[in-house]
């Protein structure tokens, strides 16, 4: 999956690369190629039209920049376009001059409302504000009590009563009121956009709450049906916004610019999973990355632009299409990487990397015993760890003062990241089920 | 797909057929396989109307959908019966439990429900409601109790009052995370304490769902050897296509379909049906 497109254009563009200059068949090659890569990523046919058409007026037009190849271009160009079409102000919703600010959720069934309007309350009370939760949901089972254990978990008031929706949003506004609340989260139930009654019941609801911000609860594994489902509650309700929820899967989350393209508004918050603090502000450029399966390595190319002198670029590059490095390079990009700032950010960044090595704690302490096991080795050994045996490890360990245990876990996990480099080396898909661990201790 | 009806088959047609499957999230390379098929039996049938290659394509997608063996979920009399059902966050679990309680409880069958769901707030109350709904009894635990507990008294429960069948509810749970998916294997060993036990462990997809389905689909099968799909919610407009690569590359049948809200709304899973419904 991973640089499944990177792939695509380096076959196209190795026949190209010669010439150097895009034609409009190449474009139309690319455009085909694009198109293949987005709909694996779950974007609607015709969001990627409409994507696309785009894309051909920015390639047509534009420089090839020396220092890429025109495989790189396109993939920025694309890139670039994703995230423009996916951006615009993120995490930050509309706040009414006259308080209360209303927050109407809407949404498909089980698309992460209710755990959206806890998620939402628990960031607005750490930002200083005063939410009500309003549990509008009549319809599902223990819905209401579901709101209500979360609001009693984020400590924040709770509402609702048992009447109709429209009733509960305008016993919730004189609730606000009366409790001197100044933002209301309304909860309603989950919805088919074709469902005509209960969009009626929608619009009767906003017509009460009349919320500053309508924003639609999508899941991040909805396939083709996301831009019907935009199209209908905008039409519907009016949409100020969207909120993608359970993005700590590894859907691919095409919906997101199936639903950009339909609303226009911006995509807000990111749900990345069950607990209440598993909510962050929409990351365009990240999202781009997902959805055309590349890891954020456009990002992490240009920090290593800013960082690594011009050789060393080349160099990493070259390593990290071959994965042909040693201990020696190892010890060179630490302490560039260094320069990149928090490793945990840069390892953040690179396309392949499971999920559990980007979560990790890693403690950037631990480098410094690394570098100092490494710099204890001869070149002979940087070069050839297959060497060091027994005796030449109690050496090492001794002369870094480390342990042989320690000097033996990163001569394990350098293997396997030399593994996991050849594997994910542009083009290379990696090796499936396989978890390799990165050469740090601790990971 | 209408506009293109009694027309001879070009290459637009070809285009517009795999169009109608992409959105209805069948994903590229079943497509591919399906229209492939479709190509070679239009080309040695010598078939020329787009009619007729719709026929044709809807006989393919109802036969892959029918390569699989039977789609009854297995009650065998006298023996303990438990279905077990698993799938990411939201798909209809809960409610196609309830659906199902009350389906079988019609069918005579006297039906316990466990509520293993421990970790989603009010979950257990939810499954509660539905117990209380269609007649059947609720075993359940403290919120964060051990989900194991919750199956193995559930079990216990079923036995002593020589109930049919134990419908084990569990926690929504993404394939991706490693120790989520450890648990629900254990869950199963846990059912599997009492060997025969496990008849039916039935995979729920939302037929919202893109091409994450087969990943999905993939991981369970590999963690808890699902035996069946519940399709659910195909009471929208989404087709529900992913089912066609799960079963193309799986094997794993669809035995039932959610079609609503409502205690009725489920249904055995119709191949022919469902291929027709693709191009609507
Ligand atoms: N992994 C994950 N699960 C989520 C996320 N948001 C919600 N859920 C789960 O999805 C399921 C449905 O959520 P809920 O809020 O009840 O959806 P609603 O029906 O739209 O109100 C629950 O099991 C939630 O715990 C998320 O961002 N990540
Ligand atoms: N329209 C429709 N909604 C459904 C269907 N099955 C479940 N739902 C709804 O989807 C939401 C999530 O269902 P639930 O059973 O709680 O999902 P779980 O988290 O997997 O247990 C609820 O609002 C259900 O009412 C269906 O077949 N059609
Ligand atoms: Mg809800
Ligand atoms: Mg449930």
């Amino acid at each position: 999956m991973f640089d499944a497109l990177s792939e695509r254009f380096e076959g196209i563009f190795g026949r190209l690369r010669s010439r150097g200059r895009l034609t409009p068949k190449d474009l139309d090659e690319v455009a085909r190629e694009i198109r293949l890569a987005l709909i694996e990523a779950d974007v609607n046919l015709r969001a990627i039209m409409q994507f696309i058409a785009r894309v051909k007026e920015q390639a047509s037009g534009a420089e090839v920049a020396k220092s890429l190849s025109p495989a790189q271009q396109v993939i920025k160009i694309v890139h670039d376009e994703l995230v423009a079409t996916l951006g615009g102000t993120t995490g930050k919703l509309t706040m009414s001059p006259k308080p209360p600010t209303v927050v109407m959720l809407a949404g498909l069934q089980g698309s992460g409302k209710t755990t959206a309007a806890g998620k939402l309350a628990r960031l607005l009370k750490a930002q200083g504000l005063q939410p009500l939760l309003v549990g509008a949901d009549l319809q599902r089972p223990a819905a209401v009590e579901q709101l209500r254990i979360l609001a009693e978990r984020v400590d924040v008031p709770f509402y609702s009563e048992q009447s109709a929706p429209a009733d509960v949003a305008r016993g919730a506004m004189e609730e606000a009121a009366r409790l001197g609340r100044n933002v209301v989260i309304v909860d309603t139930a989950g919805r088919l956009q074709i469902d005509a009654a209960l969009m009626d019941e929608l619009r009767g609801v906003r017509d009460v709450a009349m919320p500053h911000n309508t924003l639609l609860v999508v899941d991040a594994m909805t396939g083709q049906e996301a831009v019907n489902v935009a199209e209908a509650f905008n039409d519907a309700v009016g949409l100020d916004g969207v909120i993608l929820t359970k993005i700590d899967g590894d859907a691919r989350g095409g919906a997101a610019l199936s639903v950009k393209e339909v609303v226009g508004k911006p995509i807000l918050f990111a749900g990345t999973g069950e607990n209440l603090e598993d909510f962050e502000p929409f990351h365009p450029d990240r999202m781009a990355s997902r959805i055309l399966g590349m890891g954020d390595v456009l990002t992490l190319i240009e920090k290593a632009e800013e960082a690594f002198d011009e050789e060393q670029v080349r160099k990493a590059e070259a390593i990290l299409r071959q994965g042909q490095f040693d201990l020696d390079d190892f010890l060179g990009q630490l302490q560039q990487v260094k320069k990149m700032g928090p490793l945990q950010g840069v390892i953040g960044m690179l396309p392949g990397v499971p999920k559990e090595v980007k979560d990790a704690q890693i403690d950037d302490r631990e480098l410094a015993r690394v570098e100092a096991i490494i710099h204890s080795m001869t070149m002979e050994e940087r070069r050839n760890p297959a060497i060091v045996n027994g005796s030449r490890r109690v050496r090492i360990a001794r002369g870094s003062g480390t342990t042989t245990s320690d000097v033996n876990n990163l001569l394990k996990q350098f293997k396997q990241m030399q593994q996991m480099m050849r594997g994910m080396g542009f083009g290379r898909p990696g090796k499936k089920g396989k978890r390799p661990r990165l050469p740090v201790p601790g990971l | 797909m209408r506009g293109i009806a009694g027309r001879a088959v070009d290459e637009e047609t070809w285009e517009e057929l795999e169009e109608a499957l992409i959105l209805a999230d069948v994903g590229l390379p079943t497509t591919g396989r399906l229209l492939d098929a479709v190509r070679a039996r239009a080309a040695a049938e010598k078939v020329g109307d787009t009619d007729s290659v719709v026929a044709i394509l809807r006989e393919e997608i109802a036969a892959l959908l029918d390569g699989s063996t039977g789609r009854d979920l297995v009650v065998e009399p006298g023996e303990p019966n438990v279905w077990l059902f698993v799938g990411v966050n939201g798909v209809g679990k809960t409610t196609t439990i309830g659906k199902l309680a009350a389906q079988q409880s019609d069918a005579g069958r006297s039906v316990v429900l466990a509520a293993a769901d421990t970790f989603r707030a009010a979950a257990a109350e939810q499954l509660q409601l539905w117990g209380e709904r269609v007649g059947a009894a609720v075993v359940r635990g403290q919120e964060g109790a051990d989900p194991g507990s919750v199956i193995y008294d559930a079990m216990a429960a079923a036995s002593g009052r020589s109930a049919d069948l134990v419908l084990v509810d569990t926690a929504g749970r993404l394939h991706t995370k490693v120790n989520l998916m450890e648990e629900l294997k254990k869950l199963r060993r846990i059912v599997d304490r009492t060997a025969g036990a496990c008849k039916e462990v039935l995979l729920v997809i939302d037929a919202t769902t893109g091409q994450n389905g087969l990943a999905q689909a993939r991981q369970f099968a590999e963690a808890v050897d699902v035996t069946g799909i519940a399709l659910t919610k195909l009471d929208g407009t989404a087709k529900g296509g992913i089912v066609l690569a799960i079963q193309g590359e799986l094997g794993i049948p669809v035995k039932i379909v959610g079609v609503g809200e409502g205690v009725d709304d489920l249904m055995a899973f119709d191949p022919a049906e469902f291929a027709a419904a693709l191009f609507e």
